[in-house]
């Protein structure tokens, strides 16, 4: 018994059956109550007003933007060691998903940015990282959509993910020594004093919880189908052979 | 190897191969500036710097589909991968040719260029530095794009929007070391991360370049 087990497509998709409805109910309930509680129930913040509400939205996606591009690397690396399908696909349903937390991230930072800064658009390293960052997830995408065999695709936009990864930290350290920054500093950072009130950090832990579950039942949709489409592949291939 | 690069360098000279077509390319960019932000001299001055990098991107990304692809289409990038040479050394030697014929022309006319635009007197000297330092990293990141488009049928969009991104420290640094220089300040920092770059993408690049031809050509 090992993780590998789940590597199987068979097993991943009986296990995933049993898993998804308990996600998607999950990150209903977190994301419902958090961003209601966020919205509603939370006092305007002095110097921000009513706007401090994008946070619920803006902070988790940026989040998401960042980790799903990790969590890409390391089913693309799993792939590229150990061969297992499903670790591919998982990568490649993941892509998407991490453009759009990008783009949610970068239009709710311009809605947050015209009131409080006075601009919609700033050449901050921030912004300009995840602009950058963008880019990299469309190029992703698009190698993934270009290449036709489904196994040298696979290879190669995991290659890209690994180098793109690299190139994508240092785009943010290049991007930070070029400008300085209009962004405020790291708000969620575990020292307490530049930790944000409680008030606002409770409802905002459950957005962000609420984000990774609906990211988890995306993925796991998303995988589910890449795996069906692939089968589906396989049988019309057979029945054309026949 | 050597015969390897001759060959390339052969072939890029010989049968319109493209050698001054980036250079050209590069006038034309610089030419096409001032028609579109105004002839002032102070306005081109203090944008120079960029244009002129931003200048040379363009041209090194105009010639990377090349890298490749003819080798890629006649054959005989199968015979470099069977040959005794490593592969990653085959996509060093070909980074090394692209260089020489896209990357150190435009070094060398970079000055030229540059009194175009009225770039300062004390610039001149970096906006060489820079892009002697640089343009190798252009090259190398190239082979990693045309790497893994090789074997696509139109792979020249894809290829800009991948290689793309993966210029953007490379001309960050490249262009705030030559305005720095413009403007007398103190130009180690960047000048340092410049050819760190440099040095870890000749270093690296070439084995995920390889891998992915080797994907390619499975």
């Amino acid at each position: 018994m090992s993780i590998w087990e789940y590597a199987n497509p068979v097993k991943f998709m009986k296990t995933t059956d049993k898993i998804l409805p308990w996600t998607v109910g999950v990150a209903a309930i977190t994301l419902i109550v958090g961003l209601v509680w966020g919205y509603f129930f939370v006092p305007a913040a002095e110097n921000f007003g009513g706007s401090v509400k994008v946070i619920y939205v803006h902070v988790p996606a940026a989040m998401m933007a960042i980790n799903i591009w990790v969590m890409m690397v390391v089913t693309s690396l799993i792939w590229l060691i150990r061969r297992h399908h499903v670790s591919a696909l998982a990568a490649k349903a993941a892509a998407p998903i991490g453009a759009v937390m990008t783009l949610i991230a970068l239009i709710t930072g311009a809605v947050w940015g015209q009131p409080m800064w006075g601009t919609w658009w700033e050449w901050d390293p921030r912004l300009t990282s995840f602009l950058i960052l963008f880019l990299f997830y469309l190029g992703y995408i698009a190698l993934w959509a270009a290449v036709e065999n489904p196994d040298t695709a696979a290879d190669l936009t995991g290659v890209l993910s690994l180098v793109g990864g690299v190139f994508a930290v240092l785009s943010r350290y290049a991007a930070n020594f070029w400008n300085q920054g209009l962004h405020q500093g790291a708000t969620l950072s575990m020292d307490s004093e530049q930790h944000i009130a409680d008030v606002y950090w409770f409802p905002l832990l459950l957005c962000m919880a609420g984000f990774i579950f609906f990211f988890l039942a995306l993925v796991l949709i998303r995988t589910r189908t890449e795996v069906r489409a692939r089968r589906l592949g396989a049988i019309q291939q057979r029945e054309r052979m026949a | 190897m050597i015969a390897l690069l001759m060959r390339d360098l052969r072939l890029a000279v010989r049968a319109g191969g493209g050698f001054g077509l980036g250079l050209a390319f590069f006038l034309i960019v610089v030419t096409l500036v001032p028609f579109g932000v105004g002839p002032e001299g102070k306005i081109l001055a203090r944008i120079a710097p960029g244009i002129l990098w931003v200048g040379a991107l363009l041209a090194c990304l105009l010639s990377l589909d090349r890298i490749f692809a003819l080798d890629y289409e006649d054959g005989s990038l199968d015979l470099l991968v069977t040959a005794p040479v490593p592969l990653e050394g085959v996509v060093s030697i070909k980074a090394l040719a692209h260089w020489i014929t896209t990357g150190l022309p435009l070094v060398v006319a970079a000055p030229v260029f540059g009194i175009l635009l009225h770039l300062p007197q004390g610039a001149h000297v970096w906006m060489v530095i820079s892009l002697l330092l640089g343009t190798p990293a252009l090259s190398v990141l190239g082979t990693f794009g045309a790497a893994l488009t090789v074997g696509l049928k139109r792979g020249g969009l894809l290829l800009s929007l991948l290689v793309l991104p993966f210029y953007v420290p490379t001309l960050i640094f490249g262009a705030e070391l030559v305005r720095r220089g413009a403007e007398g300040m103190n130009t180690e920092t960047p000048l340092l991360m410049l050819a760190g770059i440099t040095a870890a993408t000749v270093a690296l690049v070439p084995f995920a370049s390889a891998a992915a031809i080797r994907v390619n050509l499975r």
